[in-house]
């Protein structure tokens, strides 16, 4: 280690830490088992700080800060379950399991769903907001995978790791708001696609939105594990 | 360019106007260019012509009373015409001297009285199209004399003394935002003027590019000079097709006359801008959905920090302010830090431009010193309420803001008060509402907005917006219950304090406000089923049987 590694210090629910400069709260709060809840951040992907479940407050600002992308400063006291924070990830998994149609019992990632096990975890026992269940398509085409956008979260993982470790870039988002839809190319079925056939997108799926279509049917289970592991291959090439 | 070559331009330009008896200016800003004033323009200079008076006809920007246009002002007399057409050409051409014609005069000194203009000083008054009549009016002088008597620092000193915050909305102070671009590590930095209008109801930016586009440019140029920028970006809403143009045309004539691109006024300072069409979507408003735009990007916001003073356009230090931001500085450098700070209130300095819409007589672009009273505003400069309607709040800030109702009308505006009273500045819509408008539909309709220009990133914004509208759709029809209004509250608390940025954070406002001051009006649809504005269709079958109307008797 280089001498000029600058070190701060800091408390996270009253444990005194210390990270590296630049360290986000999330990583420094992991390293400490601290358990942040997250849904949108993956390791060896870039943090887009979109789905707020990981917000943390910081003593002596009013204002709430995403964990995965916020940095450490020398004396922050964090807190990282206060009832306020609790409260608000209560509501926003509910407007996330109201906002298309999870019904996890008939869901082909029943059991391994980050979404339904975060909600497990918070103690989401009903919803108080009524379904959206909008109508919206199920894409087939490609031959080893589906897209079922009934399940989509637009967390935009497989439309991350897709460009930042496949380097195919054929997932986007289109539309806006409410209507936002993730896509494969200029919005072409996933079969005709550029599609490289990796399956990334599916291991880093969240949720039932991309699956295996072998699995259909049987227990399905993702492996998002690999990309820290890989990425730590490249750099060391 | 020196100061001395400057003074020429005025003094040439001046010389050429002075040879006139008369000078008929023809507001053609978009409001009423729409009711045809080119044309009225082109029978002016055939009427004065075929009279053989010795005038001038000008195409100017924009007078601010909307409401009365076509506008002419007939100067030096300066008489005012409202609701002029290309029928009434011969009349004035022939009262030029004489009588005015007092069919349409306009005479509402109150109105204008009580204005003081800065940001809107030429407009209605220069061609927007020509550079040499900014320059006749003192344009240009700021950035001659901050180029070549004043350091990068002296510059932002001024700023940081007059007070300025920034006009977009959020209230950042100017002097602060420039010093810390300034300071920012790395030797290629941006500035960006964020044109990028999008609250409903508020058009004073469009107004200001259209009417003066040469006083944003020069803005600019100062801010790039004081914070070491040489490559500026104008964010402009391809909505604005005029704006757009006048823009164009006025980077074009500011290149003619060296007052943009290399080594300007002889010095080491380089400076050239850029236009960029925004596409149509409100969040491009916020800075870094604006910036991800700039880039080519989708237009979504990204998490701050880091803020675009140390991160922003393709990862450079950046400057963003916004148009009437921009406009204020010449004034500022021209005249001084102090005398800029000599108006307005404590904390909010100078003056502000609102565009005053909705239920009001005189719609249209007013300029104001901070710190008058809404009610001034409202009913001395606006009018008041039209056709015996009784007043009942007023909506600031667009979708951000919220309602403020008739006992608090008697504060004096500032970032502060507005605040406080739950609403904000904002970007200065004004949309008055009368005793016909009822507050929960105005909040549904504001939820809706939000809904819609959500970009989509971020889950509370995303899906919260979406299931407030539903809450308040079923209220406004008669089918809500007090739970859901429980439930939006919750909803109103999430989505303000844990959405990404500022279209989410302020989204609950309308409804926020319009609950603390109107809170009978929810009951009143949720319990009692009536909607006392009239406005809701409420079908309840109970409501409905109660009613002692029949249709016929509405009917007769």
């Amino acid at each position: 280690m280089s001498a000029s590694v600058d070190v701060k210090t800091l408390i996270i629910d009253g444990q005194e830490v210390s990270a590296r400069a630049g360290q986000t709260i999330l990583e420094v709060a992991r390293e400490h088992n601290i358990d942040i809840p997250t849904l949108c951040h993956l390791d060896g992907l870039s943090d887009v700080g979109a789905c707020r479940l990981c917000l943390v407050e910081i003593k002596g600002s009013n204002k709430l800060l995403p964990s995965c992308v916020a940095t450490v400063e020398e004396g922050m006291e964090v807190s990282t379950a206060t009832e306020r924070l609790q409260k608000h990830r209560h509501t926003i998994l509910e407007l996330l399991f109201a906002e298309r149609n999870h019904i996890c019992s008939v869901c082909v990632a029943n059991g391994h769903c980050e979404l339904q096990s975060l909600g497990q975890k918070q103690g989401l026992t009903h919803v108080r907001l009524p379904y959206r269940n909008p109508d919206l398509p199920v894409d087939a085409s490609h031959e080893r995978f589906t897209l079922d956008q009934n399940r989509c979260i637009l967390c935009t993982r497989c439309v991350r790791v897709c460009a930042e470790i496949e380097g195919a870039h054929i997932w986007d988002v289109m539309g806006r708001g409410i209507d936002s839809l993730v896509i494969t190319d200029l919005n072409q079925p996933w079969g005709d696609s550029a599609c490289t056939r990796c399956g990334k997108c599916v291991q880093v799926c969240p949720t039932g939105a991309l699956f295996d279509k072998s699995k259909v049917g049987t227990d399905h289970p993702k492996y998002p594990d690999f990309l820290p592991y890989l990425n730590l291959m490249r750099e060391a090439r | 360019m020196t100061i001395e070559e400057l003074e020429q331009i005025a003094e040439s330009t001046k010389a050429e106007y002075a040879k006139y008896d008369h000078e008929i200016n023809v507001c053609m800003g978009t409001g009423c260019l729409s009711q045809h004033s080119d044309q009225l323009k082109d029978a002016l200079a055939k009427a004065v012509a075929a009279q053989g008076k010795n005038t001038f006809v000008r195409r100017t920007g924009c007078m601010g009373l909307c409401a009365a246009g076509p506008l002419i002002l007939v100067d030096p007399e300066e008489i005012l015409y409202q609701h002029c057409n290309a029928s009434h050409a011969e009349s004035i051409a022939n009262s030029l001297g004489g009588e005015p014609v007092a069919a349409l005069q306009c005479d509402l000194r109150e109105h204008f009285d009580q204005q003081v203009h800065i940001v809107l000083e030429n407009s209605g008054h220069i061609d927007p199209e020509k550079i040499d009549d900014y320059i006749a009016r003192d344009g240009y002088k700021a950035l001659v004399k901050a180029l070549t008597e004043m350091t990068p620092n002296e510059v932002i000193q001024q700023i940081t003394e007059a007070g300025l915050r920034g006009r977009g909305g959020g209230g950042y102070p100017t002097g602060l935002k420039w010093s810390m671009v300034a300071k920012a590590g790395g030797d290629i930095r941006y500035v960006i003027c964020n044109g990028d209008e999008g609250d409903p109801g508020a058009f004073m930016d469009r107004s200001v590019l259209e009417s003066d586009p040469q006083r944003v440019l020069e803005g600019m140029a100062i801010a790039a000079f004081a914070v070491g920028a040489s490559k500026g970006y104008v964010y402009v809403r391809a909505e604005y097709p005029l704006a757009v143009a006048r823009l164009t045309n006025c980077l074009r004539e500011a290149r003619r006359r060296g007052l943009l691109g290399n080594n300007i006024c002889n010095t080491p300072f380089c400076f050239d801008v850029e236009i960029r069409l925004g596409a149509g979507a409100f969040v491009c408003g916020e800075e870094t959905a604006l910036i991800a735009s700039i880039e080519g990007k989708r237009g979504q916001p990204t998490p701050r920090p880091p803020y675009p003073a140390v991160s922003g356009l393709f990862g450079k230090p950046t400057l963003i302010n916004n148009v009437e931001t921009f406009a204020n500085i010449a004034p500022i450098i021209r005249k001084g830090g102090k005398w800029f700070a000599s108006i307005g209130t404590e904390k909010s300095k100078g003056t502000k431009v609102f565009a005053i819409t909705g239920k009001i007589t005189n719609t249209g672009l007013v300029e104001v010193p901070l710190g008058m009273s809404l009610r001034q505003i409202i009913e001395g400069i606006g009018g008041g309420v039209p056709d015996g309607h009784t007043f009942k709040a007023v909506q600031t800030g667009g979708p951000s803001g919220g309602c403020i109702p008739n006992e608090h009308l008697d504060i004096p505006v500032s970032y502060e008060s507005l605040v406080q009273m739950g609403s904000m500045m904002g970007s200065g819509g004004m949309i008055v509402m009368d005793d016909t408008s009822c507050m929960v539909n105005v909040a549904r309709f504001f939820m809706e907005f939000c809904m819609t220009e959500s970009c989509g990133k971020c889950i509370p914004c995303r899906a919260g917006t979406a299931q407030m509208h539903t809450i308040l759709t079923r209220i406004c029809a008669g089918q809500g219950s007090m739970d859901e209004l429980d439930l939006l509250i919750d909803l109103c608390a999430t989505v303000k304090e844990t959405s990404l940025c500022g279209l989410g954070q302020t989204a609950p406002n309308p409804v926020l406000s319009t609950l603390r001051y109107f809170k009978n009006e929810y009951i009143d649809h949720i319990v009692h089923k009536r909607c006392r504005a009239g406005v809701c269709d409420i079908r309840d079958p109970a409501s409905v049987s109660e009613s002692p109307v029949s249709p016929l008797e509405v009917l007769a």
